[in-house]
This record gives structure tokens, sequence and C-alpha cells, in this order.
């Protein structure tokens, strides 16, 4: 008869009692919690040194990652309060329109613009989805798609803000290192940011709104107020990179509400795994430049990276940060049956 | 009277289309008083529950809780008076561990301002709370994600959920139901010892035996309106609940 055997998985032993909270005993173990989130890091703040290696235009995709990356992870926020969106592109394009209008008529410098398109376009959408915060699931989704064709076909037919053809010639960003740091810190700010706020108490009311909001509103928790802060700080980092990209482009029109920004980041999400915000970051590594990198097929493109993304998905439905996390996290060995 | 009593209810009604949920339905409670409501399957109960705690507006009637009109307020407005509730189907936070459960209406400012706005731990607080309703304070079991607890346990975390706002009126929707008999014997002496403290409790129960050893006063509910009211010993001896329960005899 033939020898079986199974796999084993042991976890390993550095975690203590809850999720969170690890014994650390050696400089070896403090590393290996370290390293997972130093390595990234540190790769992306050498990357714009590596111009000559890398070239200018992957230079330049690494800008439009962040920003994709951005609005996925203000995705995530969103879906941690169980606000499931179809249009960050609402974000994105209020705070382009914001940042390029105010540059345009009052010739502010990038600078001001857009951190005003930033603020601004946060609260603009805020106070727009306010009167929709009591629906969910896909009640809530259909109203955000709805929402960004709606406010570019009001752009397109009442000609304000540039109408149809919008807004070029705007102040460019003034240089590539600008461009490629101020993009990376703050993806960076707001995905560590935004993983230290789900944890912190304030965090855990946002996913008990998520699982079960009845309860919450049970623990004299008013869920209105939470669910409209969740938005604005979401769109806080919706509104930024529009506002960036704005200047980054020079141009702003009514692509900025273009369906790309609201179905790349959910995509680059729920690919990476859902309600971690490092998986909507890795999906967004992945789906951008994998995109970019595609060029070259022309028309196949499209093909190939959906036939790229179906397998991600089947093969990994839980998402590639957690199956990253968890092979990280656990021995496997093999051993016979008896 | 007044002050001493809690909540007032005065011809509570409730349709759901051409059905009464609940029907007309009068009653006070006294401070520190513990009231069971029972009565057969769909007799309104539950109901009954969610139009004290907002989470049904009324169709007419009022509720007047501490001396203050609440009637159709929203669910946290209710809750942040003081007026907590456990819910019949328990859904815990399941991906949080037990004791991060209460974090949530510890988070409350009705909290904040009862402990002061600097009261410490919020993880120490929860896990007090927890031993308050019998989880076993050196073992694992309030750090155990919520999912793997077994169901009793959640059923006392639904409780500690309640406890962690303080309340000065409880309401519970059949805590005891689906308990083991070690389960429950081992709750109710926390409800008991709450309600000495000077707890006003409202417990919605089908474990009668259980429910009539600790209530005060007993309200039965049939087809959504109230059938009797009174002492543990009047109720079991009346015919009306018998009747409810049983249904009338057969006619032959």
């Amino acid at each position: 008869m033939a020898m079986r055997y199974r796999k084993e998985r042991l976890d390993r032993g550095i975690k203590v009692r809850c999720d969170d909270v690890f014994a650390l005993s050696s400089y070896r173990e403090a590393l290996y919690l370290a390293l997972p989130r130093l390595l990234p890091v540190a790769i992306l703040l050498i990357f714009p040194l590596l111009k000559g290696v890398v070239g200018l235009y992957y230079e330049k995709a690494l800008v439009i990652t962040c920003a994709i990356s951005l609005l996925a992870l203000s995705w995530d926020l969103m879906a941690s309060v169980g606000l499931l969106s179809l249009g960050q592109a609402l974000f994105f394009g209020a705070g382009a329109y914001i940042a390029g209008y105010l540059n345009y008529a009052f010739k502010l410098s990038p600078v001001v613009t857009i951190p005003l398109g930033t603020l601004g376009g946060a609260l603009f959408c805020t106070f727009l989805l306010l009167p929709v915060l009591r629906l969910r699931g896909v009640y809530f989704a259909i109203i955000t798609l709805t929402l960004p064709l709606l406010l570019s076909r009001f752009i397109d037919t009442t000609k304000i803000l540039g109408g149809g053809e919008g807004i070029s010639g705007l102040s460019p960003l003034p240089n590539i290192w600008f461009e490629l740091y101020v993009a990376i810190v703050a993806m960076l700010v707001c995905l560590f940011g935004f993983r230290r706020l789900i944890n912190a108490d304030y965090g855990l009311v946002l996913q008990g709104i998520r699982d079960n909001d009845r309860a919450v509103m049970g623990g004299a928790i008013n869920i209105y107020r939470f669910k409209a802060q969740a938005v604005f700080i979401a769109g806080l980092a919706g509104s930024f990179a529009g506002a960036f990209m704005t200047h980054y482009y020079q141009f702003v029109g009514m692509p900025a509400f273009a369906m790309d920004y609201s179905i790349l980041p959910l995509t680059a999400a729920v690919l990476g795994g859902p309600g971690t915000f490092a998986g909507a970051t890795i999906g967004a590594f992945i789906l951008v430049p994998l995109s970019e990198a595609l060029r070259g097929f022309g028309t196949l493109r499209v093909v190939f990276y959906s036939a790229i993304l179906i397998v991600c998905v089947v093969g990994l439905p839980e998402g590639i940060f957690h199956y990253m996390r968890r092979k990280y996290h656990q021995f496997e060995r093999i051993r016979e049956i008896d | 009277m007044e002050e001493r009593s809690i909540l007032e209810v005065e011809n509570l009604t409730k349709w759901f289309g051409g059905v009464a949920a609940i029907l007309q339905v009068s009653f006070s409670l006294q401070k520190g008083e513990l009231l069971g409501v029972v009565g057969p399957n769909g007799s309104g109960k539950t109901t009954l529950v969610n139009l004290l705690t907002g989470f049904v507006k009324p169709s007419s009637g009022k509720v007047m809780y501490q001396g203050r009109d609440i009637t159709g307020q929203r669910p946290y407005k209710i809750a942040a008076l003081g007026m907590a509730r456990t819910f019949q189907m328990t859904k815990p936070f399941y991906q949080l561990s037990a004791f991060k459960n209460l974090i949530i209406p510890l988070y409350s400012s009705r909290v904040k301002r009862l402990r002061g706005g600097n009261y410490g731990n919020r993880d120490d607080v929860a896990i007090d709370l927890l031993e308050d309703v019998g989880f076993e304070r050196d073992s694992f079991v309030p750090y155990k994600v919520a999912s793997s607890l077994p169901h009793g346990y959640l059923k006392r975390l639904e409780l500690a959920r309640c406890l962690a706002l303080r309340p000065d009126l409880l309401i519970l929707d059949e805590l005891f139901s689906g308990m083991s008999m070690s389960e429950v014997a081992g709750t109710l002496p926390v409800i008991e010892r709450l309600n000495e403290e000077g707890l006003s409790i409202i417990m919605v129960e089908h474990r009668l035996k259980e429910l009539f050893r600790v209530a005060h006063r007993v309200m039965v509910l049939n087809f959504g309106a109230k059938v009797v009211d009174g002492s543990p010993r009047e109720v079991m001896d009346s015919e009306a609940v018998k009747t409810a329960y049983l249904g009338s005899e057969a006619e032959d």
C-alpha cells in the first residue's frame, strides 16, 4: 500500500492571542515582521532614482499607478464601512475639476490648487452622497455609478467649466522629482494611514457598520455620521489623485469622470484582496504596469489583459495579498499519515 | 408616581399592512422592576421591542422614557438615552475577537460622557464587561474571534454589548433562546444581580420557568394585544394565558 502524505500547516510562533499582537524575542523576528513593510517602501523610494535603468516611460507609469492606487485605497475604505462604490471617478473628477478650474481661472499654482482640490472635492462628494448614505449594497452602488456620468454630461451640455472640450494648458507640476515623490509619498501615507485607521477603535466602528449596522445603532452610535466621515476621508484620497493628475496631464475635461477611474480601482482592490488596503495597492501595482507592458500587442492588449485578470481572480479568489500573507506566516511541511 | 416610573407606554399600535402586530398596548415600568413579556410565536413580542427602541416606527401611540417622549426617535438616540437592547438573532462582528466587539458601543458618546472623557484603556473595560457576563477572564475565550464562539457565549456577548452602554433600561429579546440548561443557569444569576443593582429590565422570553422565577411582573401578549399583566403567580393561574398558549378547547 502506498504511503500517504498530507501537507501540514503551522503558524509561526510569534503570534500571541490576537491577530495584531506579536511577541518579539529577537531582531530576527522584528525583521521578519518589518520586512514585508519596509521592502516595498524602500523599492518605491529608490525607483525614481533609477531613471537610467527603467526609462522615463515607466517612471511616468509609476505616477499613474500611484493615482489608481489612491483610488483603490479610497474604494477599499468605503467598502470597509459597507459602502460598495462603482464610482471612484466621482472623487477623481471632483478633485480634478476643482484644481483645474482654480488654476485656469485664478492662475493659482499647483501647490495651492492640489490641496484645495483635495479638500473641496472630498467635501463636494460627501455632500452629494449624504442623502444616499442610507442605501446599502447594490442600491448605493448604482447611485455612485450614475453620479460621474451625470456630472460629465452636465458639464458637457451646460458648457460650464470648459464644457466638452475641457480646459487645457494648465500649469505643469514643477519637475519630475516632484511628480514622482509627491505621488509615491501620498500613496504611502494613505496606505499606512488607512491601515492604522481601520485597526484603531474608530476603524472598528466602521467595520461594525459594515458587518451589522443594527447592532452599531443599538450601541448608541450614529452610523450616518460615521459613514459620512468615511466618505469624506475616502474622498480626500480620491480627490487628491484627481487634483494631482490634472496638473500632471495639464488638462481637465470630461475624461476625468471616465469609467476607467471607477472600474480600475475596483478591479485592483478585488484582485489584491479587499479589506486590507495593502491588497488594493498591490492590485494597482500589478494592473497598471501590466496594462502598459501589454501596449505592444496593440488591439490584442485588452484580450491578454482580461485573460490575465480572469486567471488571477479565479486562481486566487481571496486576493493576492491574503494569499501572500498566509504563505508568509505559515510553515508548510509534508507529513506521513499512518 | 411619575418619578418612579422609567417607561410609560400608551396605546402603542403598529400595523404591518392589514395586520396589527401590536394593538393598543399600554403599560408602565417602575424603576428597578423586572418585567417579563411572554406570548406565543407571532404575538408581537419582538415588534414591541423594536417599537420601544426605535428600530420600527409606531403607527400610533406614545412611548415616554424617563419623562421624555421618545416615540419614533432614531435607534441610536434612544440607545444614547440609556435604553439598550439585545437582538434575538445574535449577529456579532464575526471577524473581531469577543472583547473587540465591545469597543464599538464603548466608542459612543454616551459612554464617553458617563465614564468621563479619558477612562483608560477601552480594551481593559471590555474585558471587565465580559467577565461580568461570565467569560472566564484568564482563559482565551475573551480573545477568541467571535465567529469561533459557541452560541451561549455569543448570547452573553450580546448582553455585554448592552451593558457597555451602562444602560438605565435593559431590554432582553429572548436572551435564553438556544442556550443550554447550564448556560441559562449561568446567565440567570447575572440578570438577577443586575436587577438587584437597580437596573430596570424588560425580558422577552420563551423559557417561562426561568422567567417566572426572576420577574416581578409578567405581561402576556397574544395577537399583538395585551392579554394579562400581573404578578407571575396571577399570570400562571389566568385562563387567558392558557388559552393563548394552548388555544381554546376544540369544539366537537
